[in-house]
């Protein structure tokens, strides 16, 4: 009963952060210097003209009214119609994170996979080869930005060794793993920083915990350094990696928009930075809001992924 | 267990290769792609902003009743033959027959009275409607003819029939030209993979030759490093507008591309406030073209690709006039002409510079210039086009900027009132009466020349070059638009060479 009414309170939590966020984004964006109506049709368009096409797109109304409008819509999935493309921001954004969706997870799970064992060797021998080579990898990933890695990726492997293209998006239509493909370096380029910052938190991390009192209770009643850095260590270090790891989804999307741009991909990037210039506020607004559902759901994803790492946090509750 | 795992990452490896190693890019004989840089909003140029609409469905997908060559020139299209009244206020024009719509709708003088009906319309959402408010009535008198009557001669009006935002649609169709467009072009769209491209195919139904490519992709690549890889990787045949001039000098040297620095439509000036001091005083605006060295300008901002221009028009117009001799770099000579004006010790001001690249890198080398003759400006970055537009454009809100103006024909924005110039000169709005009024081609171009001419005395924004069209393509095709009178990759002559 408890638990039920804990989960309710929760979500309802999320749907006023929620609220409050969609009028925030609705109002800001607004507020934002641009007429749509005159961006979208030149700087030739005469007054009437702007009239007319600004009462085609309904922007003539109250703010509020186009507020509740939009809030309205959004419950019965319905996200209005783009002002510049025409057709239903819906489905407009479902095609884009066909393509953002999976090159996001495969930079998250290509950082994870290089971070883990990166940050484990380094802190296992602090000080020595494996550990310099590790913190010189998280020092220049953290330093060099991901459009630039993009870049040099692009130059190596896709115009010298022509292993890949140099960018474009085939589209799943066209066979899976051409389109597979095609994300492998842009995923690189968004994993390495990501990695970077991994990689060292998971260091600090593993060498925080190796100086605890169980591990020491441990390597005292016989068990080798390799095991008791295995079974002991790393699991009771991970808690601070998943933090982290939540953290920094918001930045693997804004990493997104550059690399998106870098390696021409029609992903949720480019059409939140194609929106914002053209001021598509419509597809902008619902960009920003999904953007919110996004952090919020990996928010919470976290705090559900702790109670499972960390016995005592399900305790508590 | 080990040696199963790698096997099976082994095959898997070799699958995504395989897939990977030969995806289908066009190219052969029948199929092209071109990239551009800026993705339409909409695919219909009579409603969207015409620049990118138009670069991928003008000529290719939609045709006017006359349009313009690669030239510049006006020629029959969906008219074959016109006339114009004695007073200049009625225009006959006989329509080809046999045409229809890519849906199977005929065209004739009914969907042709429709088009420019829409266009004229109090609720039309066309942005160039400025161009064609001189027709107060259209008749189609037979399915054959169309007749339009005009307020006022207007002696540019058969040129704008020819551009992108007067191409004819259809009743039943025009509605959803922004994402399924039926014209009556030699391409149809097949499919629009937003944020990508769109892929065009030849139709069978084409009243006029059938184009020598069956396949037709548009590519939209932003980022100028994109486009050079692209071309280099072979994944688009064309770039007829390279976005950065830096890189085009690695096209010219490689035996696979044939290049051509053409001339584009695009002024790049300096807009200056008019109705502000300093900048009212005509010593002041032309001490400040004197300032800059535009040859250097060109050398530093697009690796020297482009052509210094002396007043609003580019050579890629017809009626271009090289004004640049008129007030040369001679700095000088510049400081005499502040001083005289009351400035010996220079002023600053504000230069609200958009944030696009060669608008950018020119602000900074115009400081240089201008601080040479004591002058400062302050540079202020502005989002383009947002707040650029509201900021400069519609508040006039700066007292200079620096934008390109893409429109061919446009020098008329010198007499609109209000502009962001804020420049308000009689003498310049009776020339563009004059113009309007011009009864044949000889006299339209003396008018042209005489307005080019008023400009570059009176300077109201400082003119600098010309924006180079620089045109990339795989060696091999043929039909190219080397120059680009209007903005445009009209793929209907594009041919590989067997």
């Amino acid at each position: 009963m408890t638990q039920a009414f804990k989960r309710l309170r929760g979500l309802a939590g999320a749907v006023m952060v929620l609220a409050v966020t969609s009028l925030l984004i609705f109002v800001l964006i607004d507020a934002a210097p641009g007429d749509p109506a005159e961006i979208m049709l030149g700087t030739s368009a005469q007054a009437d003209t702007l009239a007319a096409l600004r009462t085609e797109l309904g922007l003539d109304r109250p703010l509020m009214v186009r507020y509740l409008g939009w809030l309205a819509g959004v419950f019965t999935g319905d996200l209005g119609q783009s002002y510049t493309y025409g057709v239903p921001v819906a489905g407009l954004i479902g095609e884009r994170m066909l393509v953002t969706l999976p090159l996001t997870l495969m930079a998250t799970v290509l950082a994870v996979a290089v971070s883990l064992p990166l940050g484990v060797m380094a802190a296992a021998r602090p000080g020595k080869a494996g550990d310099g080579l590790a913190s010189l990898f998280s020092q220049v990933g953290i330093a060099v930005p991901n459009f630039w890695i993009g870049l040099l990726l692009i130059l190596g492997f896709a115009l010298n060794l022509t292993w890949f293209p140099v960018g474009g998006f085939p589209g799943w239509g066209d066979g899976f793993w051409a389109a597979l493909w095609s994300l492998v370096l842009p995923a690189i380029a968004l994993a390495i920083p990501q990695a970077a910052v991994l990689t060292r938190v998971t260091r600090a991390a593993v060498i925080e915990v190796t100086n605890e009192d169980f591990i020491r209770t441990a390597r005292a009643k016989g068990l080798s350094r390799r095991r008791a850095l295995w079974r002991h260590t790393v699991p009771n270090s991970l808690l601070p990696v998943v933090t982290m790891l939540g953290l920094q989804i918001p930045f693997l999307i804004s990493g997104a928009v550059l690399v998106e741009n870098v390696f021409s991909l029609p992903g949720i990037g480019t059409l939140a930075y194609q929106a914002l210039s053209q001021r598509d506020l419509i597809v902008v607004q619902n960009v920003v809001l999904l953007f919110a559902v996004i952090v919020l759901a990996v928010n919470a994803g976290t705090d559900a992924l702790y109670a499972r790492l960390d016995p005592r946090l399900r305790a508590r509750k | 267990m080990m040696t199963k795992h790698s096997d099976l990452l082994k095959s898997v490896c070799l699958a995504v290769l395989l897939s990977g190693a030969g995806p289908a890019f066009a190219q052969g004989t029948d199929a092209v792609t071109f990239g551009q840089a800026v993705e339409p909003q909409g695919l219909d140029p009579t409603v969207s902003s015409p620049v990118a609409a138009g670069q991928v469905t003008w000529q290719n997908v939609f045709e006017g009743l006359v349009t313009i060559d690669r030239d510049g020139q006006i020629v029959p299209q969906l008219a074959t033959a016109w006339t114009i009244s004695d007073d200049g206020l009625t225009y006959t024009f006989t329509l080809r027959e046999g045409v229809t719509f890519q849906n199977d709708v005929a065209f004739d003088s009914s969907t042709a009275k429709f088009t420019i009906d829409r266009i004229i319309a109090d609720e039309s959402t066309n942005g160039q409607k400025a161009n064609y408010t001189a027709i107060t009535s259209v008749a189609a008198p037979d399915p054959g003819t169309l007749v339009l009557t005009l307020s006022d001669r207007n002696a540019d009006l058969l040129y704008w029939l020819g551009y992108p935002a007067a191409v004819m649609v259809e009743p039943s169709s025009a509605q959803d030209n922004g994402t399924q467009p039926v014209g009556t072009g030699p391409f149809k769209v097949d499919e629009w993979r937003k944020g990508d491209r769109v892929i065009m195919s030849a139709w069978d139904g084409y009243w006029g030759d059938a184009p020598a490519v069956r396949t037709v992709t548009a590519r939209f690549i932003a980022d100028p490093q994109g486009q050079a890889a692209a071309l280099q990787s072979g994944q688009i045949d064309i770039m007829g507008d390279l976005s950065a001039p830096e890189l085009f000098d690695q096209f010219v040297d490689n035996d696979n591309f044939d290049t051509v620095a053409g001339a584009g439509e695009m002024e790049v000036v300096a807009g200056m406030n008019n109705a502000k001091p300093p900048f009212d005083d005509l010593r002041v605006r032309q001490a400040l073209m004197m300032a800059i060295d535009r040859p250097s300008l060109v050398q530093a901002v697009s690796a020297g690709y482009g052509t210094p221009i002396g007043s609003h028009f580019s050579p890629a117009s017809p009626f271009y006039e090289d004004m640049t001799a008129l007030f040369p770099y001679d700095p000088e000579k510049a400081k005499e002409l502040l001083s005289e004006a009351g400035y010996a010790d220079g002023f600053t001001f504000d230069f609200k510079v958009p944030n696009r690249d060669y608008a950018q890198r020119a602000a900074e080398i115009l400081q240089a210039f201008f601080s040479q003759i004591g002058v400062t400006a302050n540079i202020e970055s502005s989002d383009f086009p947002a707040a650029w537009i509201q900021d400069v454009f519609k508040d006039t809100n700066y007292d200079m900027t620096i934008i390109g103006h893409a429109e061919p024909l446009d020098i008329g924005i010198y007499a609109r009132d209000p502009y962001y110039f804020n420049y308000d000169n009689p003498d310049f709005k009776a020339q563009m009466t004059t113009i309007a009024a011009a009864t044949d081609e000889t006299e339209r171009e003396a008018g042209y020349r005489k307005a080019q001419e008023m400009l570059a005395q009176d300077m109201p924004a400082l003119f600098l070059y010309s924006y180079p069209k620089l045109g990339v393509w795989k060696s091999g095709l043929q039909g190219v638009w080397e120059n680009g009178p209007v903005p445009a990759n009209d793929m209907t002559d594009i041919h590989w060479m067997q």
